[in-house]
């Protein structure tokens, strides 16, 4: 089955730090940042480039909707 | 803000499989992080976009929480006096019989002071559909007791647990709506998990499916957290709705039609 | 072929003339002494004629929230209701009145307060006048004496409604809802087929969504809104008054009624003519707006005012008010279903107004 990669784009603004996210993502990689974005959250970012599969999870979950998901089929 | 986007080489359309729908609105939602209002708003604006009904469907907000839902909304939307909504819903639907309407409202909204309009909206078959987000607490005024507040859970006008004996049961409006010849699709849901977020959106669609066949009223309850009337953190009150609430509110279809 | 008059009672006028004016809804709960709106309007079935809605509510909140929901979807909606089921209306009246939506409410009143009686009274002035519900509203209000003017009134109120974008309310009671007389009806009003710009109507791509609320937590912004409202109603202070008056032009004493207590009154004012007493009769046909300056204007030759009313005294403030205590100024009514007979007003004018 040809591996699957993808990635993430976080609106950090609009990210509140829910986390909820990062407890559906099944590979776990997606983490809280460091630093607050404009209104005090942390906000979720993507830790691992190989991590991700793309699976939409953290998309879907996301209260706010925040969260753009990529995919890519790797040979 | 570190730019940290991983893998940018793939950032193309074409490989685009998930983002926010363009029937939401960019205000960014009053709700809590990790509320389920928002996500449940996005899965009925997710559906909207791919019925492609922006232009036909009109809703009603309540009085609660998703007051404010008609800004994040971006279709005509009415705001129904608190527990009015299914009855703001009738006269809309009665009026525009082709349109497809919905009403959306909170456990305190639909449960308490607008039971009568529940039971008789759905009585009377009103080809709408009804949301019903039950995270049993009147989350907008600080986290009071709702209809549907479990016994022994704490709010701020149950400090000490809900006691049936004073405050009455939890009440399952779900399933007494269920049982009336007017509601065609009875299901309940919830919005906590990715999984659970898909089975939502499916039910969704299948409800503004059926309302042009005007075979009644499609009601879908949708267990929600509220991580501030519940004194939790967003992770910790999906862990303890899983616990509490799914027993008591068991998930899946109630009512399904046979036809 | 000239329209020929018929034999009706109030209510079924309001009914019938509801179907003409091209109502698109009619949303309702039994009360007496108003029941028959609906039932004419169920046994009419316009739904098959013009398309009309009829739907019986499981209550007066329903319905007025019903009403609220076709009025802000654009459509021409009303109900009717008697005292009791008006005050389960008032909070969807201030929310009406608060997102600007144009609809009719009808009110057959009968006695108060609580279950009081389901006799005709005129007690519920002062809730439809000043406003029955919260915040800084006005329903255009109308005060029929007629079959005829309960018919002709609907079409009336809906051009007031629309033209405002304002709730507007028939004050009628018991006595002229049950009452038959003959009455003419205006030829069929289709049913709108364009509606106004701001309603529900579904989100076009061409415009932005439209949305009917009457909620804004910006204090700056919603004062500004009511200062809007507040202009509203000072045009329609300006330019809407009705009334009617009866031999008041060299008139000494001026008997002040609406309704069913001017159809009385008209008797007093010709009973005391007879005695020699210079009487007229002035009847408000808006109670808001209230013809305050028309009655003030009166003073210039008339010596004192009795306002005759089937409650403990509401309207005659308004007449107080209106002629700034230059001259006397009284009220006569009976409560509890009563209706006064003639002779009764014209005692009450000699006792507290005349007096000498």
């Amino acid at each position: 089955m040809a591996k699957v990669k993808g990635t993430i784009v976080v609106d950090t603004e609009k990210c509140k730090g829910c986390e909820i996210c990062v407890v559906s993502c099944p590979t776990h990689v997606i983490s809280m940042s460091a630093e607050v974005n404009g209104k005090g959250y942390h906000f979720a970012y993507l830790n691992d480039a190989d991590g991700c599969t793309g699976c939409t999870n953290c998309g879907v979950v996301c209260p706010d909707g925040v969260i753009t998901v990529y995919r890519v089929k790797v040979s | 803000m570190a730019e940290n986007v991983l893998n940018k080489e793939m950032i193309k359309p074409e490989n685009l499989v998930y983002t926010k729908t363009k029937v939401l609105t960019d205000n960014v939602m009053h709700y809590c992080p990790g509320c389920g209002h928002s996500t449940t708003h996005r899965v009925i604006a997710e559906v909207v976009e791919e019925l492609g009904i922006q232009s036909e469907v009109l809703g009603v907000a309540p009085v609660g929480c998703s007051v404010f839902m008609y800004n994040y909304m971006d279709f005509d939307m009415q705001e129904a006096a608190h527990g009015r909504a299914p009855a703001v819903a009738t006269g809309i639907k009665r009026l525009w019989p082709d349109k497809y309407v919905f009403s959306y409202q909170g456990d305190g909204d639909l449960a308490a002071i607008g039971t009568a309009e529940t039971i008789h909206a759905c009585n009377r078959g009103e080809n709408i559909v009804m949301f019903f987000i039950n995270n049993g607490i009147y989350g907008m005024t600080g986290g009071q007791m709702a209809p549907t507040t479990l016994e022994g859970m704490k709010s701020s006008t149950t400090p000490y647990g809900r006691d049936w004996m004073q405050m009455g049961h939890p009440l399952k409006i779900t399933e007494l709506v269920a049982s009336l010849p007017g509601t065609y699709y009875v299901t309940r849901q919830a919005v906590h998990t990715p999984a659970y977020v898909r089975k939502l959106k499916r039910a969704v669609r299948k409800a503004f499916e059926y309302q042009p066949k005007k075979k009644g009223v499609s009601f879908i309850e949708v267990v929600s957290n509220c991580n501030s009337g519940w004194k939790m953190t967003p992770v910790q009150s999906i862990k303890w709705l899983d616990e509490n609430m799914l027993d008591f509110y068991p998930l899946g279809d109630i009512k399904v039609p046979e036809d | 072929m000239a329209e020929e008059y018929k034999l009706m009672k109030g209510n079924e006028a309001i009914a019938e003339a509801a179907i003409r004016a091209g109502t698109d809804g009619y949303f309702g709960y039994p009360i007496t002494p108003q029941s028959e709106v609906m039932e004419y309007l169920t046994a009419a079935k316009p739904h098959e004629t013009t398309g009309m809605i009829v739907l019986q509510a499981e209550s007066e909140v329903a319905s007025i929230n019903m009403l609220y929901g076709g009025a802000g979807a654009g459509k021409k909606v009303m109900t009717s209701s008697s005292s009791p089921g008006i005050s389960l209306m008032q909070e969807g009246i201030s929310y009406i009145a608060g997102a600007e939506l144009p609809c009719l409410i009808v009110n057959v009143q009968r006695g108060g307060p609580g279950l009081g009686t389901i006799q005709p009274g005129q007690a519920d002035y002062f809730q439809a006048t000043k406003g029955g519900g919260h915040g800084d509203y006005r329903l255009i209000v109308l005060a029929p004496a007629s079959v005829q003017e309960m018919a002709d009134f609907v079409s009336l109120s809906f051009d007031l409604a629309f033209k405002y974008r304002n709730p507007v309310m028939i004050l009628s009671d018991g006595a002229i809802g049950q009452m038959m007389e003959k009455v003419k009806f205006k030829e069929q009003v289709p049913r709108m087929t364009e509606f106004p710009d701001w309603a529900t109507t579904g989100k076009n791509p061409d415009r932005e969504r439209n949305i009917i609320t009457s909620l804004d937590l910006d204090p700056a912004r919603h004062e500004r809104f009511n200062l809007k409202l507040q202009r509203k109603y000072k045009e329609v202070q300006e330019k809407e008054v009705l009334f009617e008056e009866y031999m008041c032009d060299d008139a000494e004493y001026v008997l002040v009624a609406f309704g069913t207590s001017a159809r009385i009154c008209q008797k007093s004012v010709e009973m005391a003519r007879e005695e020699g007493i210079k009487a007229g009769l002035f009847r408000p046909i808006t109670l808001w707006p209230f013809p305050s300056k028309e009655l003030e204007s009166l003073t210039s030759h008339v010596k004192g005012m009795l306002s005759v009313e089937m409650n403990s005294g509401q309207m005659v403030e308004d007449v107080r008010l209106a002629v700034h205590d230059n001259i006397k100024v009284g009220h006569y009514g009976r409560m509890g279903g009563i209706i006064p007979a003639p002779d009764e007003i014209v005692e009450a004018l000699k006792k507290q107004i005349i007096g000498d």
